[in-house]
């Protein structure tokens, strides 16, 4: 049966895809293989879902060696959760690309970044699917790589800089991981994640070990982009192609979260990471410092799609913060966050990628009279401002929930104030949009402005749509992520 | 019809008016029309559920859960079915007034006005009807976030920082205070049903419930309870037929209408009367309504004035909800009503004032009783409800809370309500006297010969303000309806 080996086809075929890219040269054409590919692996991941749902765990050797020799794709709610929304979100905004790209992107380039864009997903999708570190570790490579290269495609100039800026600091950060790997594989003699978390228990006391969790953890949070270690993310996200902003801003760092619950919690273990080692006294204050700080350094930005950028960096903190509870109403809010803020962010720099494609760029005072002149994107980032916000009815509101929820029952209130407070900073910011769209009279100069085509339009709205429509119906998820984090914190050693 | 299908038609008309608004955005006869008709509709429908309600039934449902264990529910008890009774008419009324103030002041954006204010009004009765405090909450947000383009509606900068005033109390005080609370009563007691007798009575320490009434009762910022009233001035800015329903029924009756909701079936009236911790409540309130008193006595700008009246006004319900028994609990909630009709009809006033004399200070009126005699008449009728005189309506409430605070033996409330009485008659009965019998002056100072002709504003203000003014009356002679109401909020027979 074909269907057993969904878990590796899903990676595999957009690995064969890129390269087809290359060679269909023409930008059309690379676009529609890109998009079939894309909604494949939506259909490929949802049936994985329902595999997963009826069994509790898919388990998938490659080439038919047994772990742990071979490699091992192991898929449980967290992972094949963490797949949907990836698929999910590229298979949206890879429609939206037809346009966007070809605003954006010198002719001679589209079919390559087509190609470089398959390659990323596949990156992705590897990453949480595989069982095996090193695994992890490659296909983490391979993601970065063709994420600064995506980035450096930005119309301007200064998108050469942003990408070399995180391609020193994701280095920096996958080098560490690969260190982490390195000493976790000479303590254990294994690789595959399910049998490390058995062998590293007994020598959990020893030096290298301890160092590795210092030194994974580290590389993970440069993924992740939690403060102080975001300074890579504004400027990709700024810089980089309309298209790529809205990709990797709803995948990217939620990868860089999956990796850290994985470590954490599968392979070392609440007992470890939170009785032994400081992690909860670290992440903690980093993540409130980050939801207070990012989201403050939002509100001066000029520019739209910079203003979005901080705010994800002050949203990856309710992500963290989420974690650095330990318990399993935190972790839902911090799971369940990592797909509410995916749709939503997602969404908006979409909605931003309309206004590159009918303006030029994202400067705030561009977006003066927005309001009337292209209706349906300002209302779409309006609605997704509200997300952000964590207003009662949008998908923020529920991870928010969730984190509020967990700080009482843990008696911290002030992390409950401070998660609270975030929201409010979020008003500000989201406000600045909203008066930029609706209060300023438009720059004549710029001619008439018409609303952005359907085929950008229609993306941004699903994504928005999927905002608002999970900020009712939660049934799927806050079930999957609560799953998730009781399987997380019932696989403590 | 089942009591079901009605609940959702209260909410969804106006929900369902809305694009039809947009839709006839170029046919302004229709798109009042279509609001009209929806207003009747609504109107109709929850006047529909009253005698259900009168029998004693609580006709309600939910919908599905957000979060397991809670779900979006509603359910109409004899307050929401008041609250939206009210609502609904005057927003009828209001349609009817806006149509000649937004057409005589040639407003921008009429369309955006008239959708925002249907969205509101389903907002509105969503709070009415709300069957758990997470229900509410969502409507009560959305209704913050629905009249925000209505408050901002001229686009001024000050529109604008107005506009972010408004915004900011409002969100802060229910995301930082209300939100909290619910969360807290969620992890203590795992529900956020509205209980007769009180959801948390008994079931956490006194500490907590103390604590958690504070969190609520400043956490409803749209009560306008000091310190966070500042909102409702700022709100002004609005054109006046938003003051009128939105900042005189709709939005700030939602607040209070709130706190009567926490106090009666979160906490429950003997608890809040019973733990001293609830005694703070009453001075919170009393001070409210004078120091708002004593502002409004010195603003001359006429709408300034009468957003502070309401501010204290408002006050006086929270005080019959602190008192905690059930005479004063009776006057909260008559006063929901009188209140409704007073204050509705003052705005109405200083719109057609403005309009037909484009005059907004109490100090131009003078002379303004013979040219626009109606108007002025139901001003001074409106007032009469305010000071709390016989025969409008608002002798009615002060009476029933006259005797809550005799009967609690709170003699600092019952010298508020003397001196709020005093107070009141010395900020309006002056705009009424000026209006009446002084003469009118000129720019300069000295009689001015020929006061600038003008008449009464155009007839579907003046009709809509006279109807409220008379309603104010009527309510007087035939208080049956709320006191009946009241009764069977506290549990008692109808």
């Amino acid at each position: 049966m074909i269907t057993s080996h969904l878990p590796v086809l899903q990676v595999i075929v957009p690995m064969i895809a890129a390269p087809l890219c290359v060679l269909l040269r023409r930008d059309k054409y690379a676009w529609a293989l890109a998009t079939l590919v894309t909604w494949a692996i939506l259909a490929m991941v949802s049936l994985l879902l329902v595999q997963v749902i009826n069994q509790g765990e898919v388990i998938y050797h490659l080439g038919g060696w047994p772990a742990p020799y071979g490699i091992e794709y192991r898929l449980d709610a967290l992972n094949t959760y963490v797949l949907l929304m990836i698929s999910a979100i590229a298979a949206v905004v890879t429609p939206f690309a037809a346009k966007s790209v070809a605003r954006e992107i010198e002719p001679h380039r589209r079919h390559l970044f087509y190609a470089v864009y398959l390659l990323t997903l596949t990156g992705l999708l590897g990453i949480v699917a595989s069982g095996d570190a090193f695994n992890v570790y490659v296909f983490l490579e391979i993601a970065s790589l063709g994420s600064y290269v995506l980035i450096g495609l930005g119309p301007k100039r200064q998108a050469l800089k942003a990408a070399y800026k995180y391609l020193i600091q994701g280095t920096i950060g996958a080098t560490f991981i690969l260190i982490g790997i390195g000493l976790l594989y000479m303590m254990t003699g294994t690789l595959n994640m399910a049998d490390l978390a058995e062998r590293v228990g007994p020598v959990a006391d020893t030096r290298p070990v301890i160092v590795a969790f210092a030194i994974l953890t580290v590389g993970i949070l440069i993924k992740l982009a939690l403060f102080p270690l975001h300074l890579w993310l504004p400027g990709a996200y700024t810089h980089a192609p309309s298209m790529v902003s809205a990709f990797l801003a709803a995948t990217s760092t939620k990868v860089g979260a999956y990796l850290l619950l994985r470590f954490v919690f599968t392979v070392f273990g609440t007992d470890f990471a939170f009785g032994k080692m400081p992690l909860m006294e670290i992440l903690m204050p980093l993540s409130l410092i980050a939801i207070v700080a990012g989201s403050a350094a939002a509100i001066g930005q000029k520019d739209a799609k910079r203003l979005l950028a901080f705010s994800s960096v002050g949203q990856i903190g309710y992500l963290a913060l989420g974690v650095s509870f330990a318990t399993v109403t935190g972790l839902t809010g911090g799971i369940v966050h990592i797909f509410n803020h995916g749709l939503t962010k997602g969404g908006m720099f979409l909605a931003l990628g309309c206004v590159a494609y009918r303006l030029g760029n994202t400067r705030i005072e561009s977006l003066y009279g927005l309001g009337r002149r292209m209706p349906l994107t300002s209302a779409a980032l309006v609605l997704g401002g509200l997300g952000l916000i964590g207003v009662p009815g949008t998908a923020g509101f529920i991870s928010k929930w969730y984190l509020v929820q967990a700080a009482i029952e843990s008696d911290l209130w002030p992390v409950a104030v401070i998660v609270l407070l975030g929201s409010l900073i979020a008003l500000v910011y989201v406000g600045r949009l909203v008066e930029a769209a609706y209060f300023h009279a438009p720059d004549t100069t710029a001619g008439e402005v018409r609303e952005a085509p359907a085929s950008m339009l229609i993306p941004t709205w699903i994504l928005i749509a999927g905002s608002i429509y999970f900020g009712f119906h939660t049934e799927l998820t806050v079930g999957v992520a609560e799953t998730a984090a009781l399987s997380l914190m019932g696989s403590a050693p | 019809m089942n009591e079901t299908a009605m609940i959702l038609l209260v909410i969804g008309i106006p929900f369902a008016a809305v694009p039809l608004i947009a839709l006839f955005s170029r046919r302004p006869n229709i798109r009042e029309g279509v609001s009209i008709i929806a207003g009747v509709a609504m109107c109709g429908f929850a006047a529909g559920l009253i005698p259900t309600v009168l029998a004693g039934n609580r006709p309600g449902f939910s919908l599905f859960d957000v979060i397991p264990g809670l779900p979006i529910a509603f359910e109409v008890e004899p307050l929401g079915a008041l609250f939206a009774l009210i609502a609904s008419f005057l927003w009828i009324v209001t349609t009817v007034y806006s149509t000649g103030y937004m057409r005589a002041n040639r407003e921008a954006s009429q369309t955006r006005f008239y959708a925002c204010f249907a969205l509101a009004l389903s907002c509105t009765a969503g709070i009415a009807f709300a069957g758990n405090m997470f229900t509410l909450f969502l409507f009560y947000e959305a209704l913050t976030l629905s009249t925000y383009p209505l408050v901002t509606h001229s686009g001024t900068a000050e529109a604008r920082r107005s506009g972010r005033i408004y915004l900011g109390i409002l969100l802060s005080t229910s995301i930082m205070l209300q939100l909290l609370a619910m969360l807290w009563t969620w992890v203590e007691v795992g529900s956020l049903d509205f209980v007769p007798g009180g959801l948390l009575t008994g079931r956490i320490p006194e500490g907590v419930m103390a604590a958690l009434l504070v969190l609520y009762v400043f956490g409803v910022g749209k009560a306008a309870i000091m310190p966070f009233h500042r909102w409702l001035p700022a709100a002004m800015v609005a054109p006046a037929p938003v003051s009128a329903l939105l900042h005189a029924v709709a939005v700030v009756k939602a607040g209070v209408f709130t706190i009567l909701k926490i106090v009666l079936y979160i906490f429950g009236l003997d608890t809040v009367a019973g733990v001293a911790s609830g005694y703070w409540l009453i001075y919170v309130a009393g001070a409210t309504i004078l120091i708002a008193s004593i502002i409004a006595v010195r603003q001359d700008n006429l709408k300034l004035r009468l957003a502070y009246s309401t501010i204290g006004q408002l006050s006086y319900i929270v005080l019959g909800a602190a008192l905690a028994n059930a005479q004063a609990f009776t006057g909260s909630t008559m006063h929901i009503a009188a209140h409704a009709f007073g204050k509705v009809t003052l705005f109405f006033c200083a719109g057609a004032i403005y309009t037909a004399s484009g005059k907004t200070k109490v100090s131009e009126l003078a002379g303004l009783g013979r040219s626009m005699p109606w108007t002025m008449g139901a001003f001074a009728v409106a007032s009469l409800v305010m000071i709390g005189v016989p025969p409008s309506a608002g002798f009615v409430s002060k009476w029933y809370l006259l005797q809550g605070a005799l009967t609690a033996d709170n003699w600092f409330a019952v010298g508020v309500m003397v001196v709020g009485t005093i107070l009141a008659t010395a900020y309006l009965a002056p705009v009424v006297l000026t209006a009446f019998f002084a003469a009118p002056r000129s720019a300069g100072g000295g009689a001015d010969p020929l006061p600038k002709a003008h008449g009464e504003a155009p007839l579907p203000m003046v009709a809509a303000l006279v109807l409220t003014a008379v309603g104010a009356i009527v309510l007087f002679f035939y208080p049956d309806l709320p006191l009946a109401l009241a009764r069977l909020a506290l549990g008692g027979a109808a």
